[in-house]
């Protein structure tokens, strides 16, 4: 089970778009805007291999910050959070990992894709992707979007020692 | 407003050093985002509210409680933008990033930040469709890298029907069914219809025009034309399966003969069955017109001879050679259908190239949308469409042509409609779509309408006392 609190929760059940950073050469912050999905316990995230450097960066460095950030993209939730996290790349077979993988979690958020899915054949790139599955760590959370008062700092209860 | 005219990176274009037109874009956003990499080795975001001095080049970011932004690294400053749209998905996406570093300077307790780097993308100034296209070698770097590190090679797929409809651009046999049924239809109406040479004649036409195609992708491919052409639609710029490793350019080889070799097999067949030397001279002018349309030395299309290699190709060759299998000889009237059905057909070739010009011009393909101007162009089209019907109403005029065929002018406004179409999208490849999908359309409905005439003329004289 997911350790997140509800609020950030919701958000990520809402967020069409997520800041998603992640750490390029020379320790460089490089911020992608990515639909965030969640499974509960997970976020997923997914990258064409038309878009891929940040899996290339992923590879090299697999922490990654989700910022969740915009109303707009979350129905109008004010609040804001950011995920810490590690990321893992799941890319077997970017033609169709992903669909078994988190196409149901993606349907559900944005419906239209699967309009997309049947015009495979315009923009076949597109839809070779690999699947960033992150395991969260720590989350802030800012109720209202307040980023000027102090956000819940919450994290990952810790796994017993074997 | 300087923002409407400020120049716009895409994602394929490397970093560039920051301007006060970046600023001011980055000014239109409502809030940031500042990530930095923390003391722990994560990134760390945080969203806050900022002000832009653009002419100074300088941010003021509005100190977060929480987390601080350090300034002893470096930075990233990212404003991030899109526009829901319930149930269609969501548009006016946008964002642009910033690199730099923050001082204390800022006012009233604000950090100041430098940027050294920026870049972005804004759909409206670089479409989605666009953006993919020019992000396909990095496309092609990554599975690369994950091939040498699975130890197996991992492609790009598509399913059998969808990768043989894109490879082969089967929508456009189209063009060869009005061409080969009209050629058929004519010899009809003259007394001569034997159904399974008519059947075989589409078969290897089809064929011919699929042999073609693949021909045309394997030389542009290889020339580097679809390569550098980043605006590629439904109609333009190839099927671009090679450059997508879809397929390899070998591949697209061994199909490309094996389709030519199908066509010549059953050209010769019905040059045995007709025993029509004439045949034997339309089949082998139609495979050399097909090869030397992109093959060097001759490379026609490059040389801005490729709307004559069409309108002969899917004009006189197509229709009159469907003519001459059914009735064993040549004459006039099938041979002024042809030239208007030529005519439209080396049209839709004609629109097709104009977004695809500028990949074409770096290629050396020196096609007639490269070397004349837009109203050179626009007003060629009209001309050339209202020619092409003209003939028909000529050929009424001197009584070579059934007068039921004059109905095929009712494909002049629609011809209108494409040219006012070509004055307004003339730039913008993906607002083009709409007028290339209207200038298919012209052809099959003046094709369909001259089929029409020739049936209902058939009727007529087959009810007539």
């Amino acid at each position: 089970m997911g350790w997140l609190p509800d609020p950030v929760e919701r958000l990520l059940e809402v967020a069409l778009v997520a800041e998603v950073t992640v750490i390029g050469r020379n320790r460089r912050p490089i911020t992608h805007p990515l639909i965030p999905l969640y499974d509960g316990e997970r976020i997923y995230l997914h990258s064409s291999t038309l878009f891929s450097k940040k899996l290339e960066h992923l590879k090299r460095d697999p922490h990654i910050a989700i910022s969740l950030s915009d109303p707009v993209a979350m129905k109008g939730n004010p609040d804001r959070a950011t995920i810490q996290g590690t990321a893992t790349i799941i890319e077997e077979d970017p033609h169709s990992d992903w669909e078994r993988l988190i196409l149901e979690l993606w349907r559900r958020k944005e419906p239209a894709i699967d309009a997309f899915l049947k015009a495979r054949v315009a923009l076949p790139l597109f839809f070779e992707r690999a699947v960033i599955s992150v395991t969260p760590e720590r989350c802030l959370y800012w109720a209202d979007g307040r980023t000027d008062a102090a956000p819940a700092d919450s994290r990952a209860p810790r796994t017993e020692a074997a | 407003m300087a923002l409407a005219t400020a120049p716009m990176r895409s994602g394929s274009v490397p970093v560039h050093d920051p301007t006060a037109a970046d600023l001011e874009r980055l000014a239109t956003f409502p809030h940031v985002v500042v990530s930095w990499v923390d003391d722990d080795g994560y990134p760390q975001s945080v969203a806050t509210s900022f002000e832009v001095d653009a002419p100074a080049l300088g941010i003021s970011l509005v100190r977060p409680a929480g987390p601080q932004i350090p300034l002893d690294r470096e930075l990233s400053v990212t404003g991030s933008h899109i526009r829901p749209q319930p149930g269609i998905g969501y548009d006016e996406r946008r964002y642009l990033q910033l690199w730099g570093r923050a001082s204390a300077a800022g006012p009233d307790g604000r950090a100041a930040f430098s940027p050294a780097r920026v870049w972005g993308w804004d759909e409206a100034e670089v479409p989605f469709f666009e953006y993919s296209e020019r992000s396909v070698p990095q496309s092609r770097r990554y599975l690369a890298a994950l091939s040498a590190e699975k130890g197996r090679k991992i492609r790009p797929r598509l399913s059998l029907f969808w990768l043989i409809l894109r490879t082969t651009r089967l929508p456009f046999l189209s063009t060869t069914a009005v061409s080969v049924l009209l050629g058929i239809a004519i010899a009809a109406t003259d007394g001569a219809f034997t159904w399974w040479t008519a059947l075989l004649t589409l078969v290897g036409g089809s064929l011919a025009h699929l042999a073609i195609n693949v021909t045309n992708d394997i030389f542009d491919t290889l020339s580097g034309a679809d390569e550098a052409n980043t605006t590629p639609t439904q109609f333009s710029g190839g099927s671009r399966v090679a450059i997508y490793d879809l397929v390899t350019v070998p591949q697209l080889s061994i199909l490309a003969v094996a389709l030519f070799a199908a066509a010549a097999a059953i050209g010769i067949l019905l040059v045995i069955l007709t025993e029509s030397l004439l045949l034997l001279g339309i089949g082998a002018a139609g495979i050399a017109v097909g090869v030397l349309y992109t093959a060097p030395p001759f490379k026609l299309v490059y040389r801005g001879l490729g709307e004559i290699a069409v309108l002969i190709g899917f004009g006189p060759i197509m229709l009159l050679g469907a003519y001459v299998v059914q009735t064993g000889r040549l004459a006039l009237e099938p041979l002024v259908v042809s030239l208007t059905i030529g005519i439209l057909v080396a049209l839709i070739l004609f629109v097709n190239e104009i977004p695809d010009r500028r990949g074409d011009a770096a290629a050396g393909k020196r096609t007639l949308p490269v070397r004349f101007s837009p109203m050179a162009v626009q007003t060629g089209y009209l001309v050339a469409a209202v020619v092409a019907l003209a003939l028909i109403a000529a050929g009424v005029g001197i009584g070579l042509l059934p007068w039921p065929t004059l109905i095929a002018l009712l494909g002049l406004p629609l011809a209108y409609r494409v040219y006012g179409g070509l004055k307004v999208n003339y730039d913008s490849p993906y607002t083009l779509m709409a007028v290339m999908g209207r200038n298919v359309n012209l052809t099959l409905a003046v094709g369909g309408l001259l089929l029409v005439a020739y049936v209902a003329t058939l009727v007529w004289s087959a009810l007539r006392p």
